[in-house]
């Protein structure tokens, strides 16, 4: 087997403070495929809260700061669909008046994948090992199912998960109503959607929801603790990671 | 001063609030919004809705031409064309043309555009009786309401509510068979029909190669209005026009399928100029109004040229999330949802509104179903940019200050990651205070309290990932030197 390009992890800011674990179900999943790791020291966030507020000077000074600390990876892999969105497609527009640093971001774009799709697409193996014994339903998070159009990936992999049983919600891709800035400007709006989101949930009976994007779940989290809900959520880097027997993978 | 333009969140808090609106929306979106997707993934040709944006955009590119070429032809037929570059000419000229013919009575067909240069409200106020002859926006008018929805205008009301309206309102038995509300409805508005003097309509499209002006519906109102009274006054939206009769047979498909499931409404009906003694169809005097109010700038803008692509057939109301909690009513505008979000502010004032622009996820659900692929969330969010950091070609003045301000710092962070990491790592400091056993957040204080009063939040981890990390690697240096210290 060829030796594969070090990975380069890209941990979304909330990752990084809120959910370490999840970065560090990552490095356990690569440290299993024998795959090497880095860690780019200095990456910060992306600069999606500030882009999607119209605040692009801001969101500018972000990216160009993350296209320096990436500069030179050779594959940079983010456990967050939107994060990848951002990079692959909100760059490019940020520099549209900047050749040099356009094609920089082209070029940084092209090399930045979301965790699911490496593993599926580029690396072939939908098999990891893992194993999770539970009911598990998935929310298909709207800019990695709409924009990079990731969906077969992370189902391919749960589907491979010994024990899980994938319980597939009703409208998966409706948008959980997280949405950054949204969620604070306009909360009752946004808590409206999160709980259209978990009766959709809760309608499937899975004991765990899934996803690809920490912020999302972290909505999803947020509201479901509030009502004392029966679900709790879990990152798929977290299940992929996990093996053994009844022990799920927690948030601590 | 933080802008709150609070009327938005108002009305959304009251459509989020009202059962009976909720269980519409939901039973709408199940329908159509789900049933549009569907019928996009089955079209035999899956490059119809692509070739069709391709052809709007070209039409746009000459639009000045192709709307001569338009008024040309139904000029030619007899009928008389008239641009209005504002809401107030196209009233004046409407009123003008209802007072040459003692106009008593006006019938009208289903139009948004009749609401943006509020036309009702003119005629009314000259002793001119206006009815709606589209169900739903006839009950909407009874009710002395305003639409919710750009093709289904009442989705807002139960046949409970309509029941008691029309009992009140029309002074029929009391019934909740919708057939027998629906019948009420029709016998009056048959009526009205029948004695009108002058019919009001839109225009869904209209076709320069031919020179016609299409309607559709499937209540056949709109045939009956655009043809018993004398006079007819259609308005359009500049941008309605196609250039090629191949290009509306392309667009009708997808007006039809995207509004209503259907491969083609119960009747649509062509106008293009008066009754002739070789066609004695049609009004003795027909009359089309063509409305700029806003668009040649937007035309004029590249960034947002692409949503006059819109046919306004609805379906991105019918599949977004947003819309689908709040309802209609919480835009405040004739045009709702993520085609209300993006036209109403580059139409009546990004700064008015504000709320409109914001108050969306992004989630990309309507570029999706929306049958000319308009990108509504690229737009969106270009509007937010101009909010945030003004903009004159479009009288945008900055709409925060404190937000802006807010940015900067944070932009200023993300670039310093040791003071940004320090900075987190004394927010968990503070956070004690707030957190409960399973390390969640409540009721935290100033702006977050915005979050946690419906939602918990999720403690800073005592240890970050990059804290593990740095851990990891100084652990397995550490483990490397030993091996290597044993080799030696
Ligand atoms: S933006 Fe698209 S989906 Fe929405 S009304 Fe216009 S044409 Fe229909």
């Amino acid at each position: 087997m060829t030796q594969q390009p070090t990975v380069s992890l890209f941990i979304q800011c909330l990752v990084d403070h809120m959910y370490p674990h999840v970065g560090e179900a990552m490095v356990n999943l690569f440290d299993r495929l024998d795959i090497p790791v880095t860690y780019p020291d200095g990456q910060t966030c992306c600069g999606q809260p500030a882009f999607n507020s119209g605040h692009r000077q801001s969101a500018r000074k972000a990216a160009l700061h993350f296209l320096q600390v990436f500069r030179d990876s050779e594959v940079i892999i983010c456990p967050s669909g939107s994060c990848v969105h951002m990079v692959r497609h909100h760059y490019p527009q940020l520099f549209k008046d900047e050749p040099d640093l356009m094609q920089m971001a082209e070029r940084i774009g092209d090399r930045t994948y979301e965790l699911t799709e490496y593993l599926v697409d580029v690396l072939g193996v939908t098999d990891l090992g893992a194993s999770f014994h539970a009911k598990t339903t998935y929310h298909d998070s709207c800019h990695l199912s709409r924009s990079l159009g990731i969906r077969r990936q992370p189902r391919a992999l749960l589907s491979k998960v010994a024990g899980l049983e994938l319980i597939e919600m009703e409208n998966s891709d409706t948008c959980c109503g997280f949405g950054g800035t949204f969620s604070i400007h306009y909360p009752e709006i946004s808590t409206a959607m999160v709980d259209e989101k978990l009766r959709t949930i809760l309608a499937t009976g899975a004991e765990y929801v899934t996803g690809c994007d920490i912020s999302c779940l972290m909505h999803i989290q947020g509201r479901a603790q509030k009502r004392n809900l029966p679900v709790q959520v879990v990152h798929i880097a977290e299940i992929l990671s996990h093996q053994g027997e009844a022990d799920h993978a927690g948030n601590k | 001063m933080p802008e709150i333009n609070s009327l938005y969140k108002k009305l959304a808090n009251d459509g989020i609030n009202n059962q009976c609106l909720q269980h519409s929306l939901q039973g709408l979106q199940q329908r159509l919004g789900k049933g549009a997707l569907n019928l996009w993934n089955q079209l035999p040709d899956q490059q119809l809705r692509a070739r069709a944006k391709e052809n709007r955009m070209q039409t746009l590119e000459h639009l000045d031409l192709v709307l001569e070429e338009l008024a040309k032809k139904i000029q030619a037929r007899g009928g008389k064309v008239f641009f209005a570059s504002t809401a107030e000419q196209a009233n004046d000229y409407i009123s003008k043309v209802a007072r040459q013919h003692n106009v008593q009575t006006v019938v009208k067909g289903k139009s948004m555009t009749s609401a943006e240069i509020g036309i009702d409200k003119v005629l009314e106020d000259q002793g001119i009786e206006v009815v709606e002859t589209d169900l739903g926006e006839y009950i909407v008018q009874l009710a002395e309401d305003t639409p919710s929805h750009i093709i289904a205008p009442c989705i807002h009301m139960d046949r409970y509510q309509i029941s008691e309206l029309f009992t009140q309102k029309l002074g029929i038995p009391a019934s909740t068979d919708p057939p027998t509300l629906t019948q009420a409805a029709r016998t009056t508005l048959r009526k009205k029909l029948l004695s009108a003097d002058m019919g009001l309509t839109g225009c869904n499209l209209a076709c320069a190669e031919t020179g016609h002006i299409t309607l559709v519906s499937n209540e056949g109102n709109i045939r009956m209005a655009t043809t018993m009274p004398p006079v007819h006054v259609a308005i359009m939206g500049m941008e309605r026009v196609v250039a090629t009769l191949d290009e509306h047979k392309t667009l009708l498909q997808l007006l039809t399928r995207g509004a209503s499931l259907q491969k083609l409404s119960t009747y649509v009906s062509f106008q293009g100029g008066p009754a002739a003694s070789d066609g004695p169809d049609g009004p003795e005097e027909f009359h089309l109004v063509i409305l700029d109010n806003g668009r040649s700038r937007i035309l004029a803008d590249p960034d947002f040229k692409e949503v006059l692509a819109c046919i306004r057939c609805g379906a991105c109301l019918n599949i977004c999330p947003v819309y689908g909690r709040i309802g209609g009513h919480a835009y405040n505008s004739p045009y709702s949802g993520p085609i209300g979000a993006v036209i109403t502010p580059l139409l009546d004032g990004i700064n008015k509104h504000a709320d409109l622009c914001k108050g969306e996820t992004l989630c990309g659900a309507c570029k999706d179903i929306c049958p000319v692929e308009n990108d509504l969330p690229r737009m969106l969010s270009l509007l937010r940019e101009k909010l945030a950091h003004g903009d004159k070609n479009w009288d945008v003045q900055p709409s925060s200050l404190q937000e802006r301000t807010m940015f900067t710092l944070w932009a200023w962070l993300i670039q310093h990651p040791r003071i940004y990491h320090a900075t987190i790592s004394l927010m968990g400091h503070l956070q004690h205070a707030w957190s409960n056993r399973a390390g969640m957040l409540d009721n935290l204080p100033g702006p977050a309290s915005k979050w946690t009063r419906t939602r918990l939040l999720p403690a800073v981890a005592q240890k970050t990932f990059r804290k593990r990390w740095q851990e990891k690697l100084s652990k397995s240096k550490a483990s490397r030197q030993q091996s290597g210290d044993q080799h030696e």
